[in-house]
């Protein structure tokens, strides 16, 4: 049994808030739920903030990107897509997440994947389900769909059973086989 | 009901009238012991059966039980299939067990036509049968749509117990319907299969839409048939 009074540590992600401040009022807002804080950034300064994240506050690996698509969603009064960075910093075993908001027509964003190598595929996962385009990506092909798909299947108008893409193949039958 | 003497030729008859054959055997014809008379065919098949080298085509869960199959405890090798071959080229009996996904159906149809002839394919579970519970734009609704299918299984997973039954239909399946040429399939079903391979169906039907409650995509749509169009968002 330890004796030791353990001193009173500053909640998390205060130091790195404090860092934030740079930017100054109107860049990113600040939501919390739970143990777990979320910066809304506008697309212009997404990369400007994620590279203060990682530089100046250690979050060096970027741990998830993905992205949701809020059409219809009851409620809803901000854009209708939503990119979402998770990054992790090692020494302090903080997370953070990042959010930026897309809207319709030829939603883009810039691509990170120049600082963080494993955004390659996770960006273009994003693009495959989403149709939200990375500028700069090296390679921005589609990875789980056909090459020959068409739509964006995680899109909220797009009909749950597809538009027909699954019966598109020839049928073989006993004869030509 | 026929009497002995009718059912048996004569062999003091010799050979058919006007053939200029004359046939005067010795005594009467008679079978030697340990002999057996019956169909080249029937011993084609009868080889076939017991031998039958499975494809596991295992996409999902459906490939545990198979697996388990081929373990000791319900052993497959009793019914002379437990040769699992990972090459097409060595195995006529595909085993689809598992959902096929969209992008996964050309390769599924390049592996049944690289099999060899004669070949048969057991479809495994509610999701290779159906789609089951995966009506989602990326899941193929019943791999007969696609490749021709022998035996269905349904079950989610199946049962071990049930693929046995599945081989041993199968089996049948090859003994009445083989020859040395193919296979023709059960001969009742001979009418049926013909329709199919010349492709008397109507365009966009399938097997499945001679069950009458199929769109033009191939599925039940709740509320009847829908124009379902490329530009109509859901």
């Amino acid at each position: 049994m330890s004796t030791n009074v353990s001193t009173p540590k500053a909640p998390p992600h205060d130091e790195t808030l404090a860092t934030l401040a740079i930017f100054g009022d109107g860049v990113y807002s600040v939501a919390s739920f739970r143990d777990n804080v979320r910066l809304y950034v506008p697309p212009a300064r997404l990369v400007d903030v994620l590279l203060a994240l990682k530089d100046r506050c250690g979050f060096a690996l970027l741990s998830e990107l993905g992205a949701t698509d809020y059409l219809g969603y009851p409620g809803r009064t901000r854009s209708r897509f939503e990119v979402h960075y998770v990054l992790l910093n090692y020494d302090k075993a903080e997370r953070i997440v990042v959010k930026v908001g897309l809207d319709d027509p030829d939603p883009t964003l810039p691509s990170v994947v120049s600082h963080w190598m494993g955004a390659d595929w996770m960006e273009r996962e994003v693009f495959d389900m989403y149709g939200i385009r990375f500028a700069g990506h090296p390679d921005l092909r589609r990875i789980l769909m056909p090459e020959e798909f068409t739509s964006f299947p995680l899109r909220k108008d797009y009909p749950l059973r597809g538009r027909g893409e699954r019966h598109n193949f020839r049928r073989l039958t006993r004869g030509e086989s | 009901m026929n009497t002995p003497g009718e059912s048996r030729p004569n062999p003091s008859a010799g050979a058919r009238p006007n053939s200029g054959l004359e046939l005067k055997p010795a005594g009467g014809l008679e079978v030697p012991e340990n002999t057996i008379l019956t169909t080249l065919d029937s011993v084609v098949s009868w080889c076939r059966k017991y031998s039958l080298w499975p494809m596991p085509f295992a996409t999902a869960c459906c490939g545990i039980e198979l697996m388990a199959v081929g373990a000791s405890r319900f052993d497959i090798a009793r019914f002379g299939a437990e040769v699992m071959r990972f090459s097409p080229r060595q195995c006529d009996v595909m085993i689809v067990a598992g959902r096929v996904a969209m992008k996964m159906m050309p390769v599924l149809q390049r592996i049944w036509l690289q099999m060899p002839e004669p070949k048969w394919c057991i479809s495994m579970g509610a999701c290779a049968c159906t789609g089951g519970i995966f009506d989602t734009y990326a899941v193929v609704q019943g791999v007969d749509r696609f490749i021709p299918v022998d035996v269905y299984i349904p079950g989610c997973p199946p049962r071990p117990e049930q693929i046995l039954r599945a081989v041993m239909d199968l089996q049948e399946k090859i003994q009445r319907g083989g020859t040395i040429a193919g296979t023709t399939g059960l001969p009742e079903l001979i009418d049926r299969e013909q329709v199919v391979s010349e492709k008397r169906l109507s365009k966009g039907f399938t097997l499945a839409g001679e069950r009458g409650d199929e769109d033009r995509f191939g599925y039940r749509i709740p509320g009847g048939p829908a124009s379902l169009g490329a530009n109509e968002p859901r």
